[in-house]
């Protein structure tokens, strides 16, 4: 008798860093059973070898910045029946996103000796402005347990428990001393979306917000809240312009803190 | 429960080191205040150089700072950003693990560690706290299995507080600064006149027990004058106070009052308030399967009515705005408790006031409560 066919998998990479591909690298043991379970078709980071489409799962890391890219998207999509996208880059348009706030043309005469050869959009953005996305990963990186989680969840047919939850909430779950209320260290975690495991709280920094907005943040209330503990708005917009610039909520509170700032 | 309590004995601070020794003879492992990451905070302890000695803790909304005391007061502060029910009720913990075998599977229930453990340093609000969530997982038809487990194992060393914390509203809540009932041993910490000293009683047989073979002289009246006085003074300096009279009523009859709208324009929905809380009980499941999908382990993680996962339903959540959330929060703790489990939620500590990052305060937004709402105007303007 036949073996019933693996489900197929792919992950795609645009503009990024290939950090949200090396977590999955670093299932390491579990790669062993996940290969068991499903086909790893198209995985550049691991093997040139790659088996056509179409394919039952994409993971889409990376966020569009080329006309090329813009196109190449579509491909992927038309061929993959489950897409999701990984990492702060794919989910709401990553650290390069910061080009959308400045003058592109800038940067390439600072950056390239010769910008002439560069293409490029002027904006960086998430997948989902592309196409349709069925499901998202946060984070710079993503965390290998909501990546564990996405593929027992799909293998399994149900929806992956990904909660929305703020940084604060797995933060005492842990058992860490806020570091705002008893040391005055701003901290992005009461708007920043759980899954880190509250890292940087555990080392006594403040939350960078690398996992984007939680699900129901209160940016102006926030804003008011690091404007007492002595931040200028040049450093609210700046902490709010990172790996997740573009995501609606950050954006809207850097545009709102340099607009009280006057700065352009 | 005062049985065994035959008035006070004196123990020297000298001699503190014999008590904990005692409590180590008798088989409990001894968990208590300790200085880690600049606050007090709950944790193992190996011997009394572990306690917070000379260290104090300033406190007000959304602002908690340790201090130099000027003296070597073991117990000189109040309460920290943890609470006893981590040991009681953890974070985070496996239920069980399913495990498929052939066509079948069995569950194999996860093994409950209950050591034997002294709580020490339990203050009058945190017994109260304690009798709140002994009464939500154990007092009634459904009993929680791990907690009355650990429960069960643990004594309880209250130490009566010397000074009010800038958030405390013990007094206005009647759940202190006394220790009324409730603990094995009562302990009150006497910085002078004279020697640097405790009054202890026995509040239970078991405390008594471990009481004995230290052969304690018994307490001069005056020291139990002093006592008194001390917590007098205490009760005369809370931070804050909240009138506790007709709450449940008022919560009910104030669902639409503008305050609501105002706090949740500050509520960050962050969760912080009811995970510091020693009363907030809310958790919620999670499966990991592993990826050969041989077997799936539960865990229970605590979880909070700020979630906006706490109440979906069929995709979208029934209390979806900040206004909602906070006041569920608020009803719940000093309203519905009442109804649910015949008491208030709130044990009057102040924490969810110190720990809220924007520092909202209950007992303002209760005042606010209070304030009738002015007689609606035309429509389109709020009051
Ligand atoms: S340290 Fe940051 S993440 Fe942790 S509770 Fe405080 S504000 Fe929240
Ligand atoms: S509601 Fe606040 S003051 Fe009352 S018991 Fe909970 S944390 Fe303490
Ligand atoms: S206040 Fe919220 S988190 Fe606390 S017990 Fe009530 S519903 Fe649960
Ligand atoms: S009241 Fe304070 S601690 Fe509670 S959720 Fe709102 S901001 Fe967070």
């Amino acid at each position: 008798m036949p073996a019933p066919a693996k489900p197929r998998l792919a992950v795609w990479k645009f503009a990024s860093c290939d950090g949200c591909q090396l977590t999955m690298l670093n299932l390491e043991d579990e790669l062993v059973a996940l290969a068991d379970r499903l086909e790893i078709a198209n995985f550049r980071e691991a093997s040139s070898a790659v088996v056509a489409g179409p394919y039952d799962l994409s993971l889409v890391e990376g966020s569009i910045t080329t006309p090329e890219d813009a196109e190449r998207i579509r491909e992927v999509r038309a061929q993959s029946r489950v897409l999701v996208t990984i990492g702060a880059c794919a989910t709401a348009g990553g650290i390069q996103a910061l080009r959308n706030f400045a003058h592109l043309d800038d940067f390439r005469r600072a950056v390239y000796a010769h910008p002439e050869f560069i293409e490029t959009l002027a904006t960086s953005t998430p997948i989902a402005d592309h196409v349709i996305v069925d499901g998202e990963l946060r984070g710079c990186p993503i965390s290998p347990r909501q990546l564990r989680e996405l593929f027992s969840a799909f293998l399994g047919h149900r929806s992956p428990d990904l909660p929305t939850e703020s940084v604060c909430a797995e933060c005492k779950r842990r058992g860490n001393v806020c570091v705002v209320v008893a040391r005055g260290i701003p901290c992005l975690g009461p708007v920043t979306q759980t899954g880190c495991g509250a890292l940087c709280p555990s080392y006594h920094r403040g939350c960078y917000g690398c996992f984007g907005p939680q699900g129901s943040p209160n940016l102006p209330s926030m804003l008011d809240h690091l404007t007492a503990l002595g931040m200028t708005p040049p450093e609210v917009t700046r902490v709010f312009r990172t790996f997740n610039a573009a995501a609606p909520a950050f954006r809207a509170a850097a545009d709102r803190a340099s607009g009280l700032s006057g700065a352009p | 429960m005062d049985a065994g309590s035959e008035g006070s004995q004196v123990l020297r601070r000298e001699e503190f080191p014999r008590l904990f020794s005692a409590l180590e003879d008798a088989g409990y492992q001894v968990v208590g205040p300790t200085v880690r990451d600049g606050a007090i905070v709950y944790d193992r302890l190996h011997g009394v150089d572990d306690l917070p000695r000379g260290w104090t803790d300033r406190q007000g909304p959304g602002r908690y700072r340790l201090e130099r005391r000027g003296d070597d007061a073991l117990f000189g502060y109040n309460v920290g950003p943890f609470t006893w029910k981590k040991f009681l009720f953890p974070p985070r913990e496996r239920l069980f693990t399913v495990q498929r075998e052939g066509g079948s599977f069995t569950v194999v229930p996860e093994p409950v560690e209950a050591p034997l453990t002294a709580f020490l340093g339990v203050r009058a609000c945190e017994l109260a706290g304690l009798a709140v969530t002994d009464r939500v997982f154990q007092g009634g038809p459904v009993v929680d299995p791990g907690y009355a487990a650990r429960r069960s194992r643990v004594l309880l060393v209250a130490v009566q507080c010397g000074q009010a914390g800038g958030n405390c509203f013990c007094a206005s809540m009647r759940t202190g600064p006394s220790v009324s009932g409730g603990a094995d041993l009562v302990l009150t910490e006497i910085l002078g006149p004279g020697p640097h000293r405790f009054l202890v009683r026995a509040g239970s047989p078991r405390g008594a027990e471990v009481l004995s073979p230290l052969n304690l002289p018994p307490a001069p009246e005056e020291d139990e004058r002093t006592v008194g006085e001390l917590l007098d003074r205490t009760t005369r300096s809370m931070g804050r106070e909240m009138d506790p009279t007709g709450l449940r009523d008022l919560l009910r009859e104030t669902l639409q009052h503008p305050r609501w709208e105002e706090v949740a324009r500050r509520c960050l929905s962050c969760t912080n308030c009811t995970l510091v809380c020693p009363t907030c009980f809310c958790s919620t499941h999670e499966e990991v399967p592993d990826l050969s999908e041989e077997k799936v382990e539960r865990w229970r993680r605590w979880d909070s009515c700020f979630n906006l996962g706490f109440t979906e339903l069929h995709g979208a959540p029934v209390r979806a705005s900040g206004r909602s959330r906070y006041r569920q929060w608020l009803t719940h703790k000093l309203g519905t408790w009442h109804d649910q489990f015949g008491t208030s939620g709130c044990i009057g500590c102040g924490r969810c006031i110190t720990w809220c990052p924007v520092g909202i305060d209950l007992t303002e937004e209760v005042a606010a409560l209070r304030v009738p709402v002015a007689p609606a105007g035309p429509p389109g303007r709020t009051a």
